[in-house]
């Protein structure tokens, strides 16, 4: 196995005296080329911070970030920019699709800013949104698309150009649980069938039934690491039950009254 | 990449949202077409005051001391000609003579031109394009300029009748063309010019003044033997002459009664149409950039550069200004045609480049502070985390 991203004892500070806030704490940890990784955990534990320096869109006050041998914290502003053209993908929460663009620019885009715009990648572009289900609405504008289509044109987007790592920051907040399954569930596949490192935060632990290992962060620290199938199915499956349990609550205090 | 990137973003935001886009480029032609109006009816006027004067062959004007350069105060006897005659470096001198009548045609309204006494063979007798010189000092005869050619629809060997009071009679003299000249309009009249002896005639005057021995004129207009020296000529004529000013022609026209303040006016409005469109595109662009942060900063968290996104918006602005200034010059040089003649507009090409290049740079630098702006949108709001 190639390690695609290595994290060594990596922290991030924002602010400086009293005032500072540790927002991530000696943090390493490895994923591998062709391995999707779940990055868990509540709000503010510094798994959105992590991400954005695993993007180069951060860097690290302490500690050096290498993906595909490359160490982000060495390089300027306009290298990070490059860098993260050329090696990262990237799916957001929301805003994700240039709303001046339809299903298939969009996609394109990625080609067009790496230079790799032909009549090749084009007709890969069509075959992975095809793959997603999206083969209908390739001139669609982004106001005509559902989230879930949105989401996997975004999808689309960020595995065209052949990124070295793909990262995807709550792909799932803003979708109903049966579309978020199938965002995840293809992205998973994507990234296993594509060799690339997939990252994604989400504090939707059904999720984690698609990757292949979790790491769970609290208050700026990894506290746990999932990386038997069983383990994380059952994290998966308790947190659906958690959510299934909230729901039903109303409806045995309706009966006992 | 980045230019084609720039230029593929640009046109397809434009392309998709292109009745927005129009509509603001409709402001710009609006803006365009109250900057150019005004800038060619600036020139209009300006030229429809000085336009006689502008063109005359001569180097110096030349007016009576006290007169304060208005010409219609200034008078100059021959003995003073003659003396400007005498001074060393003078090559020419032509006496020029001013004032207003009125052209009466049947079954129109009277025109009312400036009266421009002259000299035939000496300065200021304006070059003929149609027709032949005046011949004689006291000849019915007179040539026209084009404006009156084109306002009063007169040509050469037409018989023309002035009009002007004269004690408190109305006077009628019949003259007959004999050249046409270009525009050379004064006082913003077209301009009709006369033998001195006809002008003395023509023009109006009190019940005293009728009878006089000699034609007095306003002023002089003075050719050099060396034009290069017009500084030190008009020194030395004013010290070697007695009671003369001398002044070169962008001074004399300069200070034609209300013409600075006329100018000014115009190019106070003139500034603030472009302020106004500065603001305009500004404003626009800003409130575009404002609801695109989210967009710029996924943009840029994939890798999109500065430079790529600064150079879209511009190009964005450059479009849409261009498109303006195109429809709005079309519109002004499509309304000019059917403007009466007496409107006083011409479209000098120099300065209807200049208001095109000045609104083709109002635009961009209107818009510099969303550009500016869009350029510090940070890529964390991707994640919002900026």
């Amino acid at each position: 196995m190639t390690v695609a991203v290595d994290v060594r004892e990596v922290s991030k500070v924002f602010g400086t005296g009293t005032s500072a806030v540790r927002a991530v704490n000696h943090i390493s940890l490895t994923v591998n080329e062709g391995e999707f990784v779940g990055l868990a955990g509540p709000s503010g534990s510094g798994k959105t911070t992590l991400l954005a320096m695993l993007a180069a869109l951060l860097k690290p006050t302490e500690g050096e970030i290498w993906i595909e041998g490359h160490d982000l914290g060495r390089m300027s502003e306009g290298q990070r920019t490059r860098f993260r053209k050329d090696n990262i993908g990237f799916t957001f929460q929301a805003n994700n699709l240039v709303p001046f663009l339809n299903v298939q620019e969009n996609v394109e885009l990625m080609l067009r800013l790496t230079n790799q715009y032909n009549k090749g990648n084009r007709s890969r572009a069509i075959e992975i949104l095809q793959r997603l289900g999206l083969g209908d609405r390739l001139t669609a504008m982004p106001s005509q698309l559902s989230g879930g289509q949105q989401q996997r044109v975004a999808i689309a987007r960020a595995l065209i150009h052949r990124p070295s790592v793909v990262l995807a920051d709550e792909p799932t907040a803003a979708l109903d649980t049966e579309r978020a399954f199938q965002v995840v569930e293809t992205f998973a596949d994507l990234i296993h069938e594509e060799g690339r490192a997939g990252i994604m935060v989400t504090h939707d632990l059904r999720m984690m039934r698609f990757v292949d290992r979790v790491i769970h962060m609290q208050d700026g620290e990894i506290d746990r690491i999932l990386t038997e199938r069983d383990d994380i199915d059952a994290l998966a499956y308790a947190d659906a039950m958690v959510l299934v349990g909230t729901s039903a609550t109303p409806k045995v205090e309706t009966v006992a009254a | 990449m980045p230019l084609g990137l720039s230029t593929y973003l640009a046109f397809k935001e434009i392309w998709r949202n292109r009745l927005r886009f129009f509509l603001v480029s409709i402001f710009i032609a609006l803006i365009a077409i109250l900057v150019l109006f005004t800038a060619a009816l600036a020139e209009g006027l300006g030229s429809g005051n000085r336009q006689f004067i502008e063109k005359l062959d001569a180097d110096l004007v030349v007016y009576q001391d006290r007169a304060n350069l208005q010409i219609p105060s200034s008078r100059m006897d021959q003995s003073t000609i003659r003396s400007l005659r005498r001074v060393d470096g003078v090559r020419a001198v032509g006496p020029l003579a001013f004032s207003n009548a009125f052209i009466i045609q049947n079954g129109k309204r009277p025109l009312q031109v400036a009266i421009i006494g002259i000299v035939s063979g000496q300065v200021g007798e304006p070059p003929i394009l149609q027709g032949r010189k005046i011949q004689r000092n006291n000849a019915d005869e007179a040539i026209i300029d084009a404006n009156v050619a084109r306002q009063g629809g007169l040509k050469v060997g037409d018989t023309m009748t002035l009009r002007s009071v004269q004690g408190t009679d109305e006077k009628f003299y019949d003259l007959k063309i004999v050249g046409l000249t270009d525009g050379r309009s004064y006082g913003l009249a077209p301009s009709v010019i006369l033998p001195s002896e006809t002008w003395d005639k023509v023009r109006p005057k009190g019940a005293s003044e009728t009878g006089a021995a000699e034609v007095e004129y306003n002023v002089a207009a003075v050719q050099l033997d060396n034009p290069a020296r017009q500084a030190d000529m008009a020194k030395a004529l004013a010290s070697q002459v007695a009671n003369i000013t001398a002044v070169d022609r962008v001074t004399a026209y300069s200070n034609t009664p209300g013409y600075e303040a006329q100018q000014s006016t115009l190019n106070t409005q003139q500034f603030f149409a472009f302020l106004i469109g500065a603001l305009v595109i500004g404003g626009f662009f800003q409130i575009q950039l404002m609801q695109r942060i989210a967009q710029i900063g996924m943009l840029k968290a994939i890798g999109t550069g500065n430079g790529a996104i600064g150079v879209s918006f511009l190009m964005q602005i450059i479009m849409i200004t261009a498109l303006g200034v195109l429809i709005g010059g079309s519109g002004v040089l499509l309304v000019a045609q059917f403007l009466p003649p007496v409107v006083p507009i011409v479209f000098a090409p120099k300065t209807l480049l200049t208001a095109v290049g000045a609104l083709m740079i109002i635009g961009p630098l209107g818009g510099l502070v969303a550009v500016r702006s869009a350029l510090k949108v940070e890529p964390l709001t991707a994640l919002r985390l900026a």
